[in-house]
């Protein structure tokens, strides 16, 4: 009989994700963000390992070949130290990539925990809460990230905290306001009547029914962060050179411009993929999870 | 069973930008008892106070004044520990099957979910539990094969026997069944009332049932209470209502319930 219900249980997962995939399918902009994201991971996991000019990625230079233009040897063309700008745009990717998620990671997180405490607590733990993340909210997440940035010294580490620490108020904000609404469903009710502890009726009923939101957040953000680290580096925050990133590459490239559009046009075109990709992906994901679009 | 004493329920007054909306007296002075092994029901209008009384009754919400007994005990005095066993014996089918189910649990896990809450009264282990979920759904007329899918592929009335299902699943020995009916079709009404009925010879179970229907109230129940505006306006047998009906408001109730007229 157990032997039944497992395969059941089974069928029933794969068909609910069956469903979900067609629905994501009926969508090409949503299919086009994942293509360019999955190209995006692709390069964050072997971007360093396929660079053509390994040499150039660790900082190695040939001044002899400075700013040549796009070639067949050179897609990219080279930059003010001759490296190749496609070896570094390539290698580039994991920065950037990691930085964004680690940053929307640690953001969520921490805004899914205050925001659940709020909404589901109320009260005066509401009120201290979230007044607080307003208050987070009113200074300018760049300045406030600079400042941090700043006071704990230039890394990566320090960036992605500094911008994490500019990041959670947004998922505060909604994670509350999707649980007060949550805290009145019938179900919620029920689950209570039943017995079951605060604990269980948050972990258990409440956060489940809200992840579809915050996950759709989080891959709109995505992009967002990125940017937000890229103009870090570009002020010169950020990842120190010769580490290749984006930002900080179009930082050095702009005083080169218009002659040597090269340097500059594709890092920005690396980050203009990746944070396109993020957004159209979110907003695919929002359709297929929203569970107005279900029943 | 149950006792209802002199419980009194009333929201407070709200002072807002737009000046003060008085306070809602919702339950005024309710004196009600269930006997085990009976179906009270529970007739009034939308806004009579049916639906806070229940909240009371589950210790969802604390009367103002007035105590509620069951089985002799105050429900107020109960500490945390005493409170959850209670639960057990108590439960409530709620009135709308479309909310009342968490859309991201499978039946498996909404029917075990009271038998782990109260697995140290229950003992069953997850096995045991998973078999009695499969006897809970066969028991409310659905089977085994229902047990990994989701509540939105169910209809209105099977969900309705999921709730009941969980409902009885901590084996209780009063049920609460708020409108259990009133968002069905009338077809599956029947059906489901059918089963509340089957269910309760042959659990021996006590029910309290609160509708705005008359006619499910006088194919359910043996004693019938209604109230008006948070009063119980008047009490007694099924039959005697029906028939002779003393206050006035209880007439006028019964005259505005729609008679089917078979012709002849």
């Amino acid at each position: 009989m157990i032997e039944r219900h497992l395969s059941n249980k089974r069928s029933a997962r794969a068909e609910a994700l069956r469903r979900a995939f067609y629905r994501f399918r009926q969508s090409r902009l949503s299919l086009i963000g994942a293509a360019m994201v999955a190209t995006v991971v692709f390069f964050t996991l072997f971007g360093a390992v396929l660079a053509p000019f390994p040499e150039h990625v660790d900082g190695g230079v040939d001044t002899s070949n400075r700013f040549s233009a796009p070639s067949l040897a050179h897609p990219f063309g080279t930059n003010e130290l001759g490296q190749d700008v496609l070896s570094l745009v390539m290698a580039g990717t994991p920065v950037s990539v990691s930085a964004g998620f680690a940053v929307v990671f640690i953001g969520s997180v921490l805004g899914v925990i205050v925001g659940a405490l709020a909404g589901f607590n109320g009260g005066w733990i509401d009120d201290v809460l979230m007044r607080f993340s307003d208050l987070m909210l009113t200074l300018p997440s760049l300045i406030l990230a600079m400042a941090v940035a700043a006071a704990l010294g230039p890394g990566f580490g320090n960036m992605i905290i500094a911008i994490a620490l500019a990041w959670w108020p947004g998922y505060a904000r909604l994670v509350r306001g999707e649980v007060l609404q949550a805290r009145e469903e019938v179900y919620v009710a029920a689950a209570r009547a039943i017995g079951a502890s605060p604990f269980r009726v948050l972990f258990r009923h409440i956060l489940p029914n809200i992840v579809s939101p915050v996950i759709v957040k989080m891959s709109l953000d995505m992009g967002f962060a990125i940017l937000t680290v890229a103009a870090l580096g570009f002020i010169g925050i950020g990842v120190r050179p010769p580490t290749p990133e984006w930002g900080t590459q179009l930082s050095i490239a702009r005083s080169y411009m218009p002659d040597f559009w090269w340097t500059a046009v594709f890092p920005g075109l690396a980050m203009f993929m990746a944070v396109f990709g993020f957004n159209l992906l979110g907003d695919g994901l929002r359709d297929v999870l929203d569970p107005r679009a279900r029943r | 069973m149950l006792e209802i004493e002199n419980v009194s329920r009333t929201f407070p007054a709200r002072r807002g930008l737009f000046g003060s909306t008085g306070g809602v007296r919702a339950l005024n002075q309710v004196n009600l008892s269930v006997s085990k092994g009976e179906s009270l029901g529970l007739v009034g209008e939308s806004g009579s106070g049916k639906t806070t009384l229940t909240r009371q009754i589950l210790r969802l919400d604390t009367p103002t004044s007035g105590r509620i007994l069951f089985e002799g005990q105050d429900m107020a005095k109960l500490g945390p520990a005493a409170l959850r066993a209670l639960r057990a014996r108590v439960q409530i089918v709620f009135q709308d099957p479309y909310a009342s189910l968490n859309p991201r649990m499978s039946v498996h896990d909404i029917v075990t979910e009271p038998m782990l809450i109260h697995r140290g009264k229950l003992g069953l282990d997850r096995r045991q539990r998973t078999d009695r979920a499969a006897e809970l759904l066969e028991l409310v007329g659905l089977g085994p094969q229902h047990l990994y899918r989701h509540p939105h592929e169910f209809s209105g009335g099977q969900r309705q026997r999921i709730c009941i299902a969980r409902a009885l699943a901590p084996g209780p020995s009063l049920l609460l069944l708020d409108e259990p009916t009133s968002a069905l079709d009338v077809s599956v009404q029947a059906q489901v009332l059918n089963l509340l009925i089957d269910l309760q010879e042959r659990l021996g179970l006590t029910y309290f049932f609160i509708s705005h229907d008359l006619g499910v109230i006088r194919y359910i129940c043996d004693r019938v209470a209604i109230i008006f505006q948070g009063e119980i306006k008047e009490e007694g047998r099924t039959q005697q209502i029906f028939d002779a009906p003393k206050s006035e408001y209880a007439r006028s109730l019964l005259a505005a319930m729609p008679e089917v007229r078979v012709p002849d």
